[in-house]
């Protein structure tokens, strides 16, 4: 069905909920204009909350605490296992505590350029505002960050900056951070103010009267299919990089919640946005599962480096310093082996091209702490990536203090997601998403360090103001019926999809089907794109689609603990979701941050951005299956931070 | 939802430190005053016979032993109720085992439950064999040093305290380091100090009581 | 390598469980643990027989999600976590007892995947600090001596995966609880809860049917982020302290 790239522009997207004004007043403007639910009304407002990472668990303890009574779903059997516990290296705030020259404004600015100029400057400015608040909210919590001497916090650099503003908890800052939330909401679940179902995976949305009000989920370990109710549902359920299949995301960080969500209405923005990141252990071969992420920290005191000459198969101590190229150091020197992520990927994409990547396949460069250890004393770097170090021989057996590291770019996270505008509302009126399920504050490459801010900024401070907003100007709802046409539909469709895959009893099992999307993702739509490659893709994705439903084979039943049904149930969506992938990285035929077109870029290999003809967030409208969707694109405004071609030279 | 003590696994464990220390203090005095075997049946008589004094004339005869016997009494009931409620505790907690077998924990760990049992039913013997004479032919109330020898003259009587002994410093051994962390008084800097006064204590112990049938044996003590 | 897999199957919570034999084969020493259950899993769904059910995630040590006892150890014969156990620390021919972790407090779901929803209910107990959004001072106004930071946060690497009841023959969680209870008392922000925390936390361990504790130390050596015995030892202080300081008022 080559029809799907046949696509129509519909009317512009436009977030209406920005307020006017500069830039640095437009959150409080926005507080003040946003109506307000009375206290004692609260309680009688349900919300769901699904997912349990930073974004939803600080989402959910929030809303609990403010009154609300929310009900909150995730699939881990616990919320501590969110994945944002995965998350290494720290967590960005504009404190200035190192008197660095660092400010709210700075962050802002980098930020803005950092997503190379497709992100909204309202947005992005309250984040920046509001990272200050944060690092005091986690410290109050007794997030243990890394300290000094003097019992004062201490801070650390990454990617893309020139200041010293990340916050770190040793290489286990996303574990800390969501610990606290975790903390917080398990006192809100003790309170009585929080109803959480563990181990329940959200099947679909339930759209009534044209407003989110409830959701389809299984208890995973009955099987049986529920529906819940609420004035208001909110998405945190993460990005969608387990589309690649091998991705640093976790085995069952899925894409299924916001999928449904855009079928039902809610547009998809910037689908294309995928950052590669860096710095991962290569893979060892075709049983790998998933990759595991070298946190970017590594980066402040490693050297990158390939040999010079094309097949230089010398082992990496053997190779003189004279015979080394430090790369980045070489091509970016004001920033060295600190250049953001999409630009640091490329820059290994590209040694590994001409043949200089080292390791089985030669598909890695060496990251080298030869020079730290010498310079700070192996104790001072064991102390600083110690568990790192640690994670890094047991997965490769190889010792990093003696050898270098070998490392490989690989998904990491993804910026776009569900359109929201100011709000974080979705085009659905009452559903909204945060944290990286949405696609607001990153553009089209996000900074190290920023995506637990943004997760965590959404959950404690922008949708707890904003949602009373939305509560307080919908008339009182009518309780919504388990035999309400539009549930009876969501609950039967569910039913049926399900039934289906029981039904087929094919011969190819759930995961053959996602590693194949997934290996054909990562070679047309993954760190180098061009059209002629993302025809290729979207041709052969419906066939994969027509064999899925052909071939697939799930055992057992849908009314038990199933997880092979449960993984079907999301490679579904993944062959959904892939195809508007494609076809949004073909539709913006521009280079910009980690979506880089092959045709698009300078004489000298940077990425070529298209501002005249690109600078809008591309919101994609689901009309079908395999159907042409409609393009709806929010034009992007930048008043106060101008765009330039990113230079980290 | 504050709790009496006796209401948590923590406070239980407490109440067996406590008590567990307090029959340890007892033993250390008890094995020093056996040791006046060595110096012959008068001074350990009158050894003997001046526990019965002890604290005269504040106190009557024999009451200061009797405190002693009456704290000591309850110290062993504390100590057996909460272990035993712990231990079952512990089963009900783990009913069923892994298929997988192998080796755990240190050899002192394993045996605390079956040494506790074997150290209470030594106590019940040592008391009608030496204190009450109900199991001791030819018991001789007012004589006990040669109540001692008849005992160590017995196999079964050596056999019974050697084992009893060696349980003991077992006990000790893990219960004494063991006290100490359920007391919170362990930390990382004071643990090599606390072990090795509880492998001292251990061996003292075993060494000073095994002394007594040892000398009986050889002759040394007749 | 060719390995003889000895599996703990159970189809629910209510059925009896059994040990089941199975043989895989081309296993690379450069898989993980749980690679080498996929492959097995792989094979078993194509003979249109049930597959395996384990818990996993993130597969890279931080979650807590995964849960072998593997040849009787907690996590297997390397000190970490089920995912980062790789194929290298077996021999070709070897055969390999997989069973889920035993605890009455950790009742089984289906095959190796058990119910920890107990660790949850312990930290609801008290394992917070009650800062509710937007009451928190300046971070800087409150200075942490780096000692107590680095021991919060030695602590406050507790993953939750349960480990440690598995191992203990007590089927205890003194360690889990305890690890919560040192991260968080240890701190200026935690004090004000210091003693309604270990209390109520210690009283939510003993009613979930966790065991006591007999100092064995099997805890500690399966814990994969190396959370200390003596981390108990504080919590039982503690427990005196704030028993002593209930008794007063």
């Amino acid at each position: 069905m080559s029809s799907y790239s046949e696509y129509e522009t519909g009317e512009p997207v436009v977030d209406t909920k920005a307020p006017k004004g500069p830039v640095n007043e437009r959150w409080d403007i926005r507080r003040f204009e946003a109506k307000l639910v009375n206290p004692a009304n609260r309680r009688k407002h349900t919300i769901i909350v699904v997912g349990t990472g930073l974004a939803g668990g600080s989402a959910g303890a929030t809303l609990a605490e403010q009154g609300y009574h929310v009900v909150q779903f995730c699939f881990q059997d616990s919320p501590r296992r969110a994945h944002s516990v995965a998350a290494q290296g720290g967590i960005n705030a504009a404190k200035n505590y190192r008197n660095d020259g660092d400010s709210i404004h700075r962050l802002f600015y980098d930020t803005v350029k950092g997503g190379d100029f497709r992100a909204r400057e309202s947005n992005v400015h309250r984040l920046a505002q509001i990272s200050v608040e944060i690092i005091d909210q986690c410290v109050a919590q007794g997030v243990p960050f890394a300290r000094e001497y003097g019992g004062l916090l201490d801070n650390r650099s990454f990617g893309g900056v020139q200041v010293s503003r990340t916050f770190y908890a040793r290489g286990q800052t996303g574990q800390q951070l969501l610990l606290g939330a975790y903390q917080a909401l398990s006192r809100q679940v003790a309170a009585g103010n929080i109803e959480l179902h563990p181990r329940t995976e959200m099947l679909d949305l339930i759209v009534v009267d044209g407003r989110a009000r409830g959701i389809v989920a299984r208890d995973l370990v009955t099987g049986k299919i529920d529906t819940y109710f609420a004035d208001a549902v909110v998405l945190a359920s993460g990005g969608y990089g387990n589309v690649f299949y091998l991705s640093t995301n976790a085995m069952n960080s899925n894409a299924t919640a916001i999928w449904r969500a855009h079928r039902k209405g809610a547009y998809f923005a910037n689908p294309c946005f995928t950052q590669i990141h860096p710095t991962c252990i290569p893979r060892t071969g075709d049983h790998q599962s998933k990759l595991t992420l070298m946190s970017e920290s590594l980066r402040n005191d490693g050297r990158i480096w390939v040999p010079k000459a094309k097949g230089d198969d010398r082992p990496p101590n053997q190779i003189p310093e004279d015979e080394r190229d430090y790369y980045l150091e070489r091509i970016y020197p004001s920033f060295g082996n600190l250049v953001p992520r999409d630009i640091a990927s490329r820059a290994a994409k590209n040694v590994c091209d001409e043949g200089r990547g080292v390791g089985p396949g030669g598909q890695g460069v060496y990251l080298d702490f030869a020079e730290a250890i010498e310079r700070m004393g192996r104790k001072a770097v064991e102390a600083k990536y110690g568990n790192l170090f640690d994670m890094y021989q047991r997965i490769t057996d190889e010792d990093p203090y003696e050898v270098p590291m070998r490392i490989y770019p690989a998904v990491h996270y993804t910026m776009g997601g569900l359109w929201v505008d100011y709000d974080l509302g979705t085009t659905i009126p009452g559903l909204f998403a945060i944290g990286e399920a949405n696609f607001s504050d990153h553009g089209a490459n996000r900074l190290g360090a920023s995506a637990l801010m943004q997760g965590l900024a959404d959950g404690y401070f922008v949708l707890p103001s904003t949602i009373n907003d939305y509560l307080a100007r919908s008339p009182h709802h009518d309780e919504v019926s388990e035999d309400h046409p539009a549930v009876a539909e969501a609950v039967r469709e569910t039913q049926d999809r399900l039934a289906r895959l029981l039904a087929v009893d094919g011969d190819r099992t759930p995961d053959s089907f996602h590693r194949e999307i997934g290996e054909l993702m990562w070679e047309f739509c993954g760190m180098a794109r061009t059209e002629e490659g993302l025809h290729k893709a979207l041709e052969r994705i419906p066939e994969i689609r027509e064999e899925f439903w052909r071939r697939i084979k799930v055992p057992g039943t849908g009314e038990e603990f199933n997880q092979s049904l449960e993984k079907a149930n999301r490679v579904i969506d993944y062959l959904e979701l892939a195809e508007l992938m494609c076809l949004d990285a073909l539709h913006r035929a521009e280079s910009c941050g980690g979506h880089f077109r092959e045709e698009s870029q300078t004489p000298d290999g940077e990425a070529a951005r298209k501002d005249d003809e690109f600078s809008y967030a591309a919101a994609w409208e689901f009309t079908g299956t395999g159907e042409a969707p409609v393009l709806h694109k929010e034009d992007l405004v930048f008043e106060y931070v101008h765009p330039t071609q990113r230079s980290y030279a | 939802m504050t709790r009496t003590i006796w209401d948590s696994s923590v406070g239980k464990k407490t109440v067996m430190a406590v008590s567990g220390l307090i029959m340890l203090l007892y033993l250390v005095v008890h094995m020093l005053g056996n040791l006046k075997i060595f110096f012959g049946s008068g001074e350990f008589n009158h050894y003997a016979h001046w526990l019965r004094t002890i604290g005269e004339p504040f106190l009557h005869y024999e009451w200061a032993l009797w405190i002693i016997r009456v704290v000591l009494l309850a110290a062993v009931v504390a100590h057996a109720t909460s272990a035993y409620q712990l231990s079952r505790r512990d089963i009900k907690a783990r009913p069923s085992k892994y298929v997988h077998k192998r080796p755990r924990a240190s050899y002192a760990t394993r045996t605390m439950r079956w040494g506790g049992i074997i150290l209470g039913l030594f106590i019940v013997w040592h008391i009608l064999d030496l204190t009450t004479g109900t199991v001791h032919p030819g018991f001789e109330s007012g004589r006990p040093y040669q109540n001692v020898v008849d005992t160590f003259s017995t196999w079964y009587g050596n056999v019974i305290y050697i084992v009893a002994m060696l349980a003991l410093g077992l006990h000790t051994r893990h219960g004494f380091w063991s006290a100490a962390q359920t007391l919170g008084v362990g930390s990382r800097t004071r643990d090599r100090i606390l072990k090795t006064i509880a492998n001292v204590l251990a061996l003292v112990l075993t060494v000073g009581f095994i002394s007594v049938p040892v000398g009986v044996m050889t002759g040394l003590v007749s | 390598m060719k390995l003889t897999l000895r599996v703990w199957r159970q189809k629910n919570a209510d059925a009896d469980g059994a040990m089941s034999t199975y043989e895989v084969d081309g296993i690379s020493s450069d898989m993980s643990f749980l690679e080498m259950l996929d492959t097995l899993n792989e094979e078993l769904i194509l003979k249109g027989e049930d597959p395996v059910a384990f818990d996993h995630d993130c597969r890279e040590g931080i979650c807590g999600a995964c849960s072998l006892v593997i040849n009787g150890d907690a996590h297997g014969p390397e000190r970490t976590t089920t995912c980062q156990l790789h194929m290298r620390s077996f021999k070709d021919g070897d055969t390999i007892d997989i069973e889920p972790w035993r605890a009455s407090a950790f009742p089984v779901v289906k095959d190796l995947v058990v119910d920890r929803s107990a660790f949850d209910r312990i930290i609801q107990a008290g394992g917070y600090i009650t800062a509710p959004t937007g009451t928190a001072p300046e971070a800087h106004a409150t200075p942490v001596p780096k000692p107590d930071a680095d021991f919060a946060f030695e602590h406050a690497e507790c993953i939750g995966c349960g480990a440690c009841v598995a191992a203990c023959p007590n089927g205890a969680a003194m360690l889990f609880t305890s690890a919560k209870i040192n991260h968080l008392n240890v701190l200026p922000q935690g004090a004000p809860e210091r003693e309604s925390r270990v209390l109520d936390m210690v009283a939510q361990m003993d009613d979930e049917g966790f065991g006591g504790c007999t100092l064995t130390g099997e805890c500690a050596t399966a814990c994969p982020k190396g959370i200390p015995l003596m981390s108990i030892t504080n919590m039982n202080k503690e427990w005196l302290r704030a028993t002593r300081k209930a008794g007063k008022r």
